[in-house]
């Protein structure tokens, strides 16, 4: 299969390992990775704060980007991102009164997938130890970030991944369908809010014991990291993706060597 | 213009856009074919939830659980439309036994009248199981809606043909205009921390007596 | 029949009374957050209230039906609502009630006013409802001479506690036992001096105030949670009996309805009456629901007045992307399951509306360009929590998202200096329309490296991105994007052999 990788904008500046995370398990499962080059950003930014005009531009430069017919599918390591593409994009196209643009937009949502959407609902991946190789053996907690839980409906398909892991030991996280309070520029406008919600998370992380907080999507794991950094909190975040393209030879790093790293 | 004419203006000027409704999907559960035993059973363990007392008895035996539940009681009032059978038993008739007062729409009981009587008793519409609601329409069996409210203990009688599963099959059977009172349980209360409380200011005691030959 | 309306239609009315912040969120927000007492009430009352939700919502095996339905029957009585009203009005007049209509809040409160006076009572008894809340009743009928008594439980201790309600359902889920209990002593007439803070005990002392005045009250006032268009039915949704007793007992009862709260038939209760309680109060019912069609003989108040109002809703009808916030039939599902209304409460957002249902009604009946409501819609995280409660399908975060940009327009128009955030999004919307632009910019990321220093975390930021680094580090950037090692360095990994023959 042929499969267009969405980096998306924040793993591709601040998290390159998480995307290059992403290539190379598609690759273990002998599928093409293609890598459109004009991708910038989703404008779930802009969209969610209100700035629609200026969103109109990014999604305009994503349906450049992934118009063209040499992809099957499209990936990306990101449920929010995803969700922007399938049901945001339209909307701003509607909105705009731009029915090429919807239709494009359209068609393109109906073939972007989230990670771990792609890899079960479409690659049949079932136990990531066995078919993927994962092997990651440390004790782990899960965030099931909001967009990827209750826009995309992804139910429990990270969480059954990371646990087929081989060695992992996943500990449930108390409250773990809560926001984490991140909300794109909600931590800005609402830094108070926010940073409460931030706190509890941090709080529950903490309870489970364990050194690391797996999630799929980038943004909150930069949200949750920056707040067990600053709280001085002994556990780190790391994505889901780079868990599962972690082997025994080419291992992911351990919680205790990624604290003063980058995250996620 | 006046308030009526120009808040329909206003509302016809919100729809210019002409919005055009989907049509009504009623894929929920309308109809239930569950038997009439387990009916009982339900309502029962559906109003003990909610702290109402329930007896299921046939017919003849009313008379008994009745007088055990006004046991102890001054006078208890009952709407003109309930017959006299249900109160033929000794204790109930005998001197000294609680005072019946009948209230009907045409010769009503005072507020004050129902305020001191020890309970009331009534019969009831249509239940549902499901949900453990008792619905009162008002008519001769079950009085004024202030009735069932003013006293502090309430009996209904629930025949077991009136009970029905879920709320689609007993709203069915209502007639809309009537004034109507669906009880699900005694007066109950969540304001203080989310608890269940019973007992506000309607009754706080209620009791089923389900009849299961009616 | 409605009437064909030639020319122009009339401009949206705004609605006035309780519906206003003060100040704005984030401030009246930051204030709330620092009530520890009030955080941990509400913590506990909205995690009670949820558990219990999801436990009876999980018994219904047609759950999503009836929201399918729910929202479907909502949808149609806003596209039909001019000859829903009427209908209602025929059928509500034809047996007896009477119907008032009120443009805003004030000629509201002028037509209550004028039928308490016909009466020559001095006091009235209230039904919780919101209605009222929004238009400010109680307080205008005190500057009329005329005293009214709230008589559901939460809203006696709001009133005695000369406090504002929280939340639409429980409106003093801000007060604990022990609180209330302090209200009491020292509010409540003749009140016992050994109260304790037992909930029972509580619920019995508002029983013994309230009692005399229900045995004696002529005028009641009442809220509605449904009017049925095709029998001209009322329907007030309660627990206590107080709603009962006001309902049944006096000789005059008025009730104040809002526009949008009808229902087409009798028979949309049964879809109505299956989602409103467990959402509501997490019960499989509740305990009281009475129904009244204008006047029943000999049963009742035989002087019956409903008071339609508009104070806004027209404008949100109008509102073609927002409408169906109108749809909402004030459950509180949202605000319980809100992580930004369980921190800050109801008070931080002004209107009698809170939650993420109040911070899309009230700016749609106020105006996104109310500078008082226009931070409203940004009170959310967007974590969508609410769309999946919300039993009519309200999609409040995509509502919110439409508010924004109603605003973030509303606020070009008038020609302001950009503000920080202005620029930022001027900015980002050039890095992010062009993968050129966001590669160029993403040379830059080793001077971002540079500022993280040996402890590779950023821990300060000036300007607005400060607020970020107030309470969280950012990590020190790699040395260089994807898009650089993709360009650079990939070399396609090699397919393993895959075990187990799955696909």
């Amino acid at each position: 299969m042929r499969i267009a990788l969405f980096a998306t904008c924040i793993v591709d500046a601040m998290y390159p390992q998480t995307a290059q995370a992403t290539v190379r398990i598609l690759e273990r499962l002998g599928h093409e990775i293609i890598f459109p080059a004009g991708q910038a950003c989703c404008g779930q930014m802009h969209i969610n704060s209100g700035y629609l005009d200026e969103a109109k531009p990014v999604v305009e430069n994503h349906a450049r980007a992934f118009g063209a017919d040499d992809y099957d599918v499209a990936v990306a390591p990101s449920g929010s991102c995803v969700a922007s593409v399938k049901h945001q994009h339209p909307m701003i196209a509607r909105r705009y009164g731009d029915a090429g643009l919807e239709e494009r937009t359209t068609a393109i949502g109906a073939r972007t997938y989230e990670l771990s959407q792609l890899l079960t609902d479409v690659l049949g991946i079932t136990d990531a130890a066995a078919q993927l190789g994962s092997h990651y053996p440390h004790q782990v907690t899960y965030h099931s970030s909001c967009h990827g839980m209750r826009l995309l409906k992804l139910e429990d398909r990270q969480l059954d991944l990371l646990r087929s892991v081989g060695g992992i030991e996943v500990t449930e996280l108390p409250e773990a369908d809560q926001c984490c309070g991140f909300g794109g520029t909600f931590a800005l406008k609402n830094a108070e809010v926010s940073s409460a919600m931030l706190a509890d998370k941090v709080r529950n992380i903490e309870s489970t014991g364990a050194g690391l907080c797996a999630g799929g999507d980038a943004s909150c794991l930069l949200h949750i990291g920056g707040g067990l950094s600053r709280s001085g909190s002994p556990a780190t975040t790391l994505h889901l993706a780079r868990i599962l393209a972690s082997t025994m030879q080419d291992p992911a790093p351990a919680p205790e060597s990624l604290r003063s790293g980058a995250r996620a | 213009m006046s308030a009526r004419e120009e808040i329909l203006a206003r509302i016809t000027g919100a729809l210019a856009d002409s919005p055009v409704a989907r049509p009504v999907p009623r894929g929920y559960l309308r109809a239930s074919d569950t038997s009439t035993a387990r009916l009982i059973e339900l309502l029962t363990d559906r109003l003990a939830d909610y702290k109402a007392h329930v007896d299921v008895v046939a017919s003849a035996g009313v008379p008994g659980i009745l007088a055990g539940l006004l046991a102890g009681a001054e006078s208890y009032v009952v709407p003109s439309g309930l017959p006299d059978d249900w109160f033929a038993h000794p204790a109930l008739e005998a001197d000294g036994a609680p005072r019946r007062l009948r209230d009907d729409v045409s010769c009503p009981l005072s507020v004050a009248e129902l305020d001191r009587a020890s309970a009331v008793i009534t019969a009831s519409a249509v239940s549902v199981a499901e949900s453990g609601t008792i619905m009162l329409d008002g008519s001769p069996a079950q009085g004024r809606r202030v009735i069932s409210l003013v006293p502090d203990h309430h009996v209904c009688l629930v025949p077991a043909s009136s009970i029905v599963h879920i709320l689609p099959e007993a709203v069915a059977r209502l007639d809309g205009t009537r004034a109507m009172t669906w009880i699900s349980g005694p007066s109950a209360t969540s304001d203080i921390e989310l608890e269940r409380v019973e007992g506000v200011h309607g009754p706080r005691r209620l009791d089923v007596i389900i009849i299961t030959d009616k | 029949m409605s009437k064909v309306f030639i020319g122009m239609p009339p401009l949206p009315a705004f609605g006035s009374g309780n519906l206003n912040l003060t100040e704005p969120f984030p401030r009246a927000a930051a204030r709330e957050l620092g009530n520890q007492q009030l955080r941990s009430n509400l913590r506990h009352a909205t995690h009670t209230i949820r558990d219990k939700r999801l436990k009876v919502v999980a018994e219904l095996p047609d759950w999503e039906e009836l929201r399918d339905a729910g929202s479907a029957i909502k949808e149609s009585v806003m596209a039909d609502l001019p000859a829903l009203l009427e209908r209602f009005e025929a059928n509500f007049t034809a047996r007896g009630g009477k119907v008032h209509w009120a443009r805003d809040a004030a000629e509201a409160n002028a037509i209550i006013t004028e039928l308490v006076r016909a009466t020559g009572a001095q006091e009235v008894v209230k039904v919780k409802s919101m209605a009222t809340q929004e238009i400010g009743l109680n307080e205008h009928l005190e500057t009329e001479g005329i005293a009214a008594f709230e008589t559901d439980l939460a809203e006696l201790i709001v009133q005695l506690g000369h406090d504002k309600p929280s939340h639409i359902l429980v409106p003093a889920i801000h007060k604990n036992r022990t609180q209330v209990r302090d209200i009491f002593l020292a509010e409540m007439p003749g009140v016992d001096p050994d109260l304790t803070n037992d909930p029972a005990m509580l619920a019995g002392a508002a029983r013994s105030y309230l009692r005399s005045k229900f045995l004696t009250a002529r005028v009641a006032i009442s809220g509605a949670n449904f009017g049925i268009a095709d029998s001209g039915t009322l329907a007030v949704v309660e627990s206590e009996g107080n709603g009962r007793m006001c309902l049944t007992l006096p000789e005059t009862l008025i009730t104040v309805m809002g526009i949008e709260k009808l229902l087409p038939t009798f028979a949309d209760l049964e879809v109505f009456m299956a989602l409103l309680p467990r959402s509501s109060t997490g019960e499989r019912m509740n305990p009281y629901t009475s129904l009244w069609t204008g006047v029943t003989a000999g049963d009742g108040p035989q002087d019956v007045h409903l008071v339609l109002l508009d104070n806004g809703r027209s404008a949100a009808l109008a509102d073609e992307m927002g409408r169906s916030a109108l749809h909402c039939i004030r459950c509180s599902a949202c605000m319980n399951v809100c992580p930004v209304y369980e921190r800050t409460g109801g008070h931080a957002y002004g209107s009698t509306y809170p939650g993420p249902i109040g911070a899309i009604l009230s700016p749609l009946m106020t105006g996104i360009e109310a500078e008082e409501n226009n931070s409203l819609p940004y009170a959310s995280s967007l974590c969508g929590a609410c769309f999946d409660a919300c039993p009519v399908k309200i999609n409040i975060p995509e509502i919110l998202v439409h508010l924004r940009g109603k605003d973030v327009d509303s606020r070009r128009g008038r020609m302001k200096p950009p503000s920080q955030m202005d620029l930022l999004m001027k900015g980002a919307q050039w890095a992010f329309s062009s993968g050129t632009h966001l590669g160029l910019l993403e040379k830059g990321l080793p001077l971002g490296r540079l500022a993280a220093g040996r402890s590779k975390k950023i821990k300060h930021l000036p300007g607005l991105a400060a607020r970020w680094t107030d309470s969280r580090d950012i990590p020190a950037p790699p040395p260089a994007s994807f898009r650089d090692w993709w360009a650079k360095e990939h070399v396609p990994e090699a397919p393993i052999t895959q075990q187990g023959g799955e696909a």
